[in-house]
């Protein structure tokens, strides 16, 4: 079982490593983690894409919350929230496949952001679907390079209401 | 400079004062010069220890048997990371300390500058929390939390990392009257709904035992508890941390339960249909196999710390919740209930199943327990170290009051006992404080002898001679054919002729007869004192469950 976990932390420097350092030393998984500010500059939202059994994910939730930094974890459905991932890549690009690359790009609406002599690099976001999808259509190009971010999501207002409440 | 500027050590100084602390335990270094220097004139008690551990240890001790936050000092690097064990093993039985280091100065730090080591980074998983403060101006709200955050909720160690340069600072105090961190609150509370279901739950069963831990202890619920069991007529069985939450002389006590834990302790639980967990955590040593802990009973448990909840065995009732306040919630709601039958059957356990050895032969370290357990007219606390020993003294020392039995539980680091009990015996300089070391565990501390010399601390140290690191040469001979790899001493020191070098004084003991006489001898004189009781070398630890079995799965009689 995959889960998305949304972590509101106190924003200091040693707070990532209390984060992950969890996460290492219970021995979960983890996937993805991403951080980055919010709306409050003294609050950093942490994203966290952790996998196991449904007995572990909410020892994992109630680990996270038992940290003094933790302001509030939130249990990211995927049928309820909104993720996103970016995504670069750098395919090498044989001068007679140019337009087929274009294509490609076009029909997902990933943009060609820096073009070589052998190279072409995309940019995509979208949900993971999208983004796996990308990648499989390009499977014809040789990957040279990627890079991605990880996820970050949030809850969609429209289904799950005000996501304010879980700062309680 | 204009007035109501102070030196940050001074500032450090200040708040130790502002919250209560009356003794440190510490070791001086470069990077805590300035500390030191702002301490000299201070009314704060210092005690040196011989050896950073040691200090955290003894801290640990002394938080333990008063309830206050203990708080140790050691320079930065390989004083710091000496305070690691101690920070772990109070962060595992959550017992509120503070460590202060020094660091090397702010602009310095990550050069692998001389004595420089990231303690903020090691000390994150063996902390409740720390800090590395790198603003003067946070000097003030730093310690305030550190001290906040140690002792409430589920207490534990906190680290606070002061660069040297800090210290020397000069900035003007501002008093912090109140501690707010937004996310930090213990629930105290538990569930109203929770609560009804738990009482519910008691007057239906038919055979209820309380399994009790350190929880009680340390959230001062002990007079809660025992009002509660006595109106309920429930038995009650402690963990080793547990142990003195109830007293263990009262008919309705088990005794402790788990792997060396009594055996009516242990078909109590088995038999039960409603498990009563309150400030436990189910650890492996307890519940070896969750499967086989307590097959028909409901469980209800209580803890403070919500990550405890169900997190070895699921739980029908969970209560988050202090033990002080849930206990509170319920008293006086359950009265008159007879179970005479379960009671009946828990006394024909308790006559057919006591806890015995053969007392013929070599001197018996049971014997000598029993013989500590007799000391009468006197506040004893005792202090175990780790190990078989500490077993046996779980076993036969009948303790009835809380704080009075000390102990590594969670970390099981050997070499705590002996620097805990000075710790304990500073804390409580009235009472008379017993350490249960063995030859293993007492070597691992064995310096701190300079330390109760100097200060004249009274301990009386009693370690359990029998020339081997006992538990693991116990194991070796269950579960691996006698081959005794490395748990054999083939030279001890003699601990008289040690402690004599220290000035302390002491006896060896090798034969039954000479137990009394000899602690009479230790408590008579107001001094530090040394048994060297010399036992059978090759007593096991009995009853046994092997690790990972099911609370009953004793290994038969050896």
């Amino acid at each position: 079982m995959r889960q998305v976990i949304s972590v509101l932390v106190r924003n200091h420097p040693g707070v990532l490593s209390h984060v992950a350092g969890l996460f290492a030393r219970r021995a979960y998984n983890i996937e993805s983690i991403v951080a980055g500010v919010t709306e409050r500059p003294d609050i950093t939202r942490i994203t966290l894409v952790v996998s196991g059994d449904e007995s572990i994910l909410e020892q994992v939730t109630k680990q996270l919350r038992k940290l003094i930094d933790v302001i509030g974890v939130i249990d990211l459905k995927y049928s309820k929230s909104i993720t996103r991932e970016l995504i670069l890549m750098t395919v090498y690009l044989p001068p007679e496949k140019r337009v087929e690359l274009i294509q490609v790009a076009n029909s997902f609406g990933a943009i060609i952001v820096d073009i070589s002599d052998q190279t072409a690099t995309l940019e995509l976001s979208g949900n993971e679907r999208r983004i796996n999808t990308l990648l499989m259509a390009l499977a014809p190009f040789k990957i040279k390079e990627i890079a991605r971010t990880g996820l970050i999501a949030l809850p969609l207002e429209s289904i799950a209401g005000d996501s304010k409440e879980f700062l309680a | 400079m204009s007035s109501g500027m102070k030196k940050g050590s001074e500032i450090i100084v200040d708040v130790l004062q502002e919250e209560g602390v009356d003794v440190l335990f510490g070791f001086p270094g470069g990077a805590v010069i300035p500390l030191y220097d702002a301490l000299y004139h201070c009314p704060i008690r210092h005690i040196l220890t011989r050896h950073e551990q040691g200090a955290a240890h003894a801290a640990d001790g002394y938080a333990r048997v008063t309830g206050k936050v203990g708080v140790c000092i050691a320079t930065s690097g390989p004083g710091a990371t000496n305070l690691v064990t101690g920070l772990a093993n109070a962060n595992m039985d959550s017992v509120p300390l503070v460590a202060l280091t020094g660091q090397v100065a702010t602009s310095t730090i990550g050069n692998d500058s001389f004595q420089e080591a990231d303690i903020y980074g090691i000390s994150i998983p063996v902390t409740k929390y720390n800090y590395l403060i790198k603003d003067p101006n946070d000097l003030v709200r730093t310690l305030k939390e550190a001290f906040y955050i140690a002792r409430t909720g589920r207490p534990g160690s906190v680290l606070v990392d002061i660069p040297k340069d800090i210290q020397e600072t000069r900035i003007k105090y501002k008093a912090v009257k109140e501690v707010r961190i937004p996310s930090y609150h213990p629930t105290m509370k538990g569930h109203p709904r929770q609560i009804e279901a738990m009482l519910r739950a008691i007057k239906v069963a038919e055979r209820p035992v309380a399994y009790v831990g350190g929880g009680v202890i340390s959230g001062g619920a002990t007079d809660e508890l025992g009002a509660f069991i006595h109106s309920a007529n429930i038995p009650i069985t402690t963990t080793l941390m547990g142990k003195g939450s109830f007293p263990e002389d009262d008919t309705l006590s088990l005794g402790m339960l788990g792997m060396h834990g009594t055996r009516y302790a242990n078909y109590s639980i088995y038999h039960s249909d409603l498990i009563l967990a309150l400030g436990v955590r189910f650890d492996d040593r307890v519940a070896g196999d969750v499967k086989k802990f307590a097959p028909q009973a409901k469980i209800v448990h209580v803890d403070i710390d919500p990550a405890e909840i169900g997190k070895r065995v699921n739980v029908d009732i969970p209560i988050v919740g202090d033990l002080k306040t849930v206990l509170g919630q319920i008293q006086g709601k359950i009265k008159g209930i007879e179970r005479k039958k379960w009671l009946d059957q828990i006394a024909q356990w308790k006559k057919d199943y006591p806890l015995h050895y053969i007392k013929e032969g070599e001197l018996k370290p049971q014997y000598v327990l029993e013989c500590v357990n007799a000391i009468k007219n006197r506040d004893l606390i005792v202090a175990t170290d780790v190990g078989q020993h500490q077993m046996w003294a779980a076993q036969y020392i009948t303790t009835k009051k809380p704080r009075t039995f000390i102990s590594s539980g969670g970390l099981g680091a050997m070499g705590f006992g002996f620097p805990a009990s000075i710790g304990a015996q500073v804390g409580c300089p009235e009472k008379t404080v017993i350490v249960i070391s063995g030859d293993g565990s007492f070597q691992m501390n064995i310096q701190e002898l300079a330390t109760a010399r100097t200060y004249n601390i009274p301990v009386k140290i009693c370690i359990i001679n029998n020339g081997y690191l006992g538990m693991v040469r116990q194991w070796q001979e269950m579960f691996c054919n006698k081959r005794y790899s490395q748990t054999h001493f083939e030279f001890n020191p003699e601990f008289v002729k040690v402690a004599e070098g220290y000035g302390i004084k002491g006896k060896v003991v090798r034969k039954s007869e000479e137990v009394l006489p000899a602690l009479e001898e230790a408590l008579s004189i107001p001094e530090p004192y040394l048994i060297d009781f010399r036992v059978a070398p090759e007593e096991n630890v009995s009853p046994m469950v092997p690790s990972g079995k099911g609370i009953c799965e004793f290994i038969e009689e050896f």
